[in-house]
């Protein structure tokens, strides 16, 4: 049988996977990168594209930040066109209350890179003119922006690959286990890889490698609903997101410079994970039809023309699961990023490679330690 | 017709062409009464579509040597529409295990259905030429429907190019309604018709028919040039078509003048609804095409999901309505009701025959793969996202794209308004040239909700 090793095994090519095997080339690390379908083919690939920090876990923003900085480089940093386009985000709410929700994120100390302003009243409708009647108010995201999913994480692959990572598509791993100081990762089609440091970056499939090394965790699957309409000329450069406590009404849409309005929120489906397939439920798109007539009353000229879904990770307090193995030495995770992973690829990618690198890293990502599950199941159901 | 007591089981039809008018006619006569839903606002399908309310052209004059057979399916049809839940204007937009979604008139509803027979016919097969998406190019069946529906031509001066058999008949109707037919382009080399003599004697009046339109043609004096390879469509932005350029079957450059083009190479099947109600496809080696997999009943592989008429295999109308019946027969034989098994064998024959015509067919008008290799860089793909193969050659180059979905992530190619129904065959051939593989192996795209666009202004209507 053959062996083939590298410093560094990442089982799977979603965003996270492919951008750690990109910034590890970067810092001199061999890596080799599996994945059983195609890379960015689940969440990193479906997804409704917001490079978004503003609404975020406060402790999560410094990640954020680091994350933005690094696409503000694109597309120099990767030799790639992600399509990203720091066009402001926009966060708006239907209730006076939910105004004050958004001046106390804004007024956060972690917020203070976002430059956040809230619009409200006749100053708000001034300056979005487009927006229905029952929006309220709004925090404005001036750096924030937009990219195109579909394109991510296959280019962070070639990127890698360009510099010298082994990324092997259609690969599914069948058993990983460590001997000795090493991981052994062996796959359906025979093959074996050896790492002395194994990422798990698999996604709605993560907690079934971490449950291997004894660390189960409680993830969810959703599937996201997304849809978008034929093109129109390009008038509405910011994102629009709706901030609100009832599931029907979130819903948020970006217009590319094609033309086209893509729409994502509402309900989400239920995957089918045996046959790794996602479906649109009918009511989502109903419900994103009524919900966007609210937001954006103008969109009743236009038409839906396609719509999709994809397989997204979710932990119960939704935040991702990233950062080193609680029991195992060399063990990795980032997986799991509850449908907000997209603008934190990047910065997802520089932090593990530097902590896969170093054994330590300059960004605060305790938080989102798996530890965090670690506690017996009894005590966890009361938690919840 | 209807027997008094009628089955409760919920039989729905989507497409009232005339496949779904014979399907609801058998099952009305076996005590089934079905939902008939179809998209146009009136019955007939494409090739027997009705001209609208105050149109007075008569029979033979809108459907030419198919008007008895047009005839007898509207009378059927009309006979059966007070028997059966008739539902015009209804697009099947999506649709669920058991459940399908249903826009009229910018509402929905919701459709239960035990059996599901899809007869949702076929629309042009195209393969892109350079300049297509200049003004005043039509598809073939597009350009039969302005003068069948609205009575009107595509241009004063039409080239008629492609191949198959529609591309005759479409250019005879031309002549006959008094339009200036310019030239009839086929890319198919009148050898092969000789060729495949044999199987097309498996129905000789129509094969006679066919032979009827190449006479008239040629006492109209129309130019026709077999073995064609198309090079460009001429003409402009501003003023669009104004002519055509191709070289003959000897190999000789010539251009046509005109100021329209009707363009197509026999049909496909469409088959959204079927994909998206998760039935196997299969390839079709004849016709190099991937179509419902079905058995010679019209069974898929999803119980209760059935598919017959051109939707489901292209053999056209008559084949249609055998494919109808038979497919109304196996319904009735799952739902545990009787049926007439002589009508079941009589169909089957009738069909057995069809298909040995469907692959004289395919043999003698040879659907053009090999074209996407010669097409230009700067040839369009995908008019609605306005693609070119070399776009779409680079994501298989440089993007590792041999796959028909991830390059269409990748470039957008089969992304736009009409979800790949006028450019997916033929993106699938440019990839599979430049990947240097067979075309069934760059796979198919993957059908998409909603089958067509869906307005935002669309509301639920409670039950």
């Amino acid at each position: 049988m053959s062996v083939q090793k590298a410093d560094v095994v990442i089982v799977g090519g979603g965003l996270m996977g492919s951008a750690t095997a990109f910034f590890l080339r970067r810092r001199g690390q061999s890596v080799i990168l599996l994945e059983r379908d195609q890379i960015g083919q689940y969440a990193s690939g479906v997804n409704f594209g917001n490079v978004r920090r503003q609404g975020r876990f406060l402790g999560q923003l410094a990640l954020a930040n680091r994350s933005w900085a690094l696409w503000k480089r694109l597309p120099e940093l990767i030799d790639d066109d992600l399509e990203f386009i720091p066009s402001g985000h926009m966060r708006v709410c239907y209730r006076e209350d939910e105004i004050a929700e958004l001046e106390a994120y804004a007024a956060a100390p972690e917020a203070e890179q976002l430059d956040l302003k809230i619009y409200r009243g006749a100053e708000l409708h001034e300056r979005f003119g487009f927006l229905g009647a029952d929006v309220k108010g709004g925090s404005y995201a001036p750096h924030d922006g937009h990219a195109n999913p579909r394109l991510a994480a296959p280019a962070f692959a070639r990127a890698a690959r360009r510099l010298g990572a082994q990324i092997e598509e259609r690969t599914e791993v069948a058993e990983v286990e460590k001997v000795g100081g090493d991981f052994h990762v062996s796959t359906t089609d025979g093959r074996q890889f050896h790492a002395a440091q194994l990422l798990i970056t698999a996604g709605a499939w993560g907690q079934k490698l971490s449950a291997q090394f004894g660390e189960p965790v409680p993830l969810d699957t959703h599937g996201p609903q997304m849809a978008v309409t034929e093109p129109v000329p390009y008038a509405l450069p910011t994102v629009i997101g709706v901030y609100t406590k009832i599931a029907e009404e979130v819903i948020y849409f970006r217009q590319i410079p094609r033309g086209n309005i893509v729409i994502g929120g509402g309900f989400r489906s239920k995957p089918d994970m045996l046959n790794r397939r996602a479906a649109v439920e009918p009511r989502s798109i109903l419900n994103q039809a009524e919900q966007m007539r609210r937001l954006l009353p103008g969109v009743g000229n236009l038409n839906i023309i396609r719509v999709w879904s994809g397989i997204e990770g979710y932990l119960p307090d939704s935040l991702p699961i990233m950062g080193p193995s609680g029991t195992v030495d060399g063990l990795f995770y980032a997986f799991g990023f509850c449908g907000h992973g997209f603008q934190l690829g990047p910065g997802v990618g520089d932090v593990m490679a530097e902590l896969l690198d170093t054994g330590r890293t300059t960004t605060p990502i305790e938080a989102f330690s798996i530890r965090r599950f670690a506690f017996p199941a009894a005590q966890r159901s009361h938690a919840s | 017709m209807a027997t008094a007591q009628l089955s409760t089981h919920r039989v729905v039809i989507v497409g009232a062409g005339p496949a779904g008018v014979r399907c609801a006619e058998t099952l009305l006569a076996a005590g089934i009464k079905p939902i008939l839903v179809d998209e146009n606002r009136r019955d007939g399908g494409q090739i027997y579509r009705r001209q609208p309310d105050g149109f007075t052209r008569d029979y033979s004059t809108l459907y030419g040597s198919e008007a008895d057979k047009a005839k007898d399916l509207h009378q059927t049809f009309d006979r059966l529409r007070g028997a059966i839940d008739y539902r015009p204007d209804t697009l099947v937009w999506n649709l669920t295990p058991g459940q399908l979604c249903c826009a009229n008139q910018g509402r929905h509803s919701t459709l239960d259905y035990d059996a599901l027979i899809l007869c949702t016919g076929a629309t042009d097969r195209l393969m892109p030429i350079e300049g297509w998406q200049l003004a005043g190019t039509y598809s073939l069946g597009g350009a039969q429907i302005a003068l069948k529906n609205q009575a009107v031509s595509i241009g004063h001066r039409v080239v008629f190019m492609g191949s198959g058999p529609l591309l005759y008949l479409v250019a005879s109707q031309y002549v006959k309604a008094g339009a200036t037919v310019a030239a009839v382009l086929d890319t198919s080399p009148f050898s092969l018709r000789l060729k495949a003599l044999p199987k097309l004697l498996a129905r000789p009046g129509l094969l006679w028919t066919g032979m009827k339109f190449l006479a008239q043609l040629y006492r109209a004096k129309v130019p026709a040039h077999f073995g064609v390879k198309p090079l460009e469509v001429l003409g402009d932005a501003a003023n669009g078509v104004a002519g055509v350029r191709f070289t003959t079957g000897s190999g000789k450059a010539v251009t046509v003048q005109a100021d329209a083009v009707a363009l197509g190479y026999h049909l496909r099947p469409e088959t959204q609804l079927g994909d998206l109600a998760g039935c196997a496809m299969a390839f079709d080696e004849a016709s190099s095409q991937w179509w419902l997999a079905t058995d010679e009943a019209g069974r898929t592989s999803v119980n209760g999901v059935y598919a017959a008429g051109d939707g489901a295999k292209i053999r056209g109308a008559d084949a249609a309505e055998h494919a109808g019946r038979r497919v109304a027969l196996a319904v009735l034989e799952d739902l545990k009701q009787p049926f007439n098994a002589g009508l079941r064998d009589e169909q089957q024959q009738a069909l057995a025959v069809m298909d040995q015509f469907r692959l004289g067919l395919a043999e003698a008008f040879p659907w053009p793969g090999e074209q996407a290799k010669a097409l230009p860089d700067s040839a369009i793909v995908c008019r609605c996202e306005m693609i070119t193969a070399g776009e779409l050659r680079r994501t298989v180059n440089e993007k590792g794209a041999c796959e028909v979905n991830r390059a269409k992530a990748f470039s957008r190619v089969g992304m736009g308004r009409c979800q790949g129904r006028y450019c997916s065959q033929a993106g699938a051939e440019v990839i599979a040239a430049e990947a240097g593989v067979q075309v069934q192996e760059v796979g198919r795209q993957r059908g998409q909700a909603p089958v067509k666009p869906l307005s935002m202004l669309i509301e639920e209507v409670s039950p």
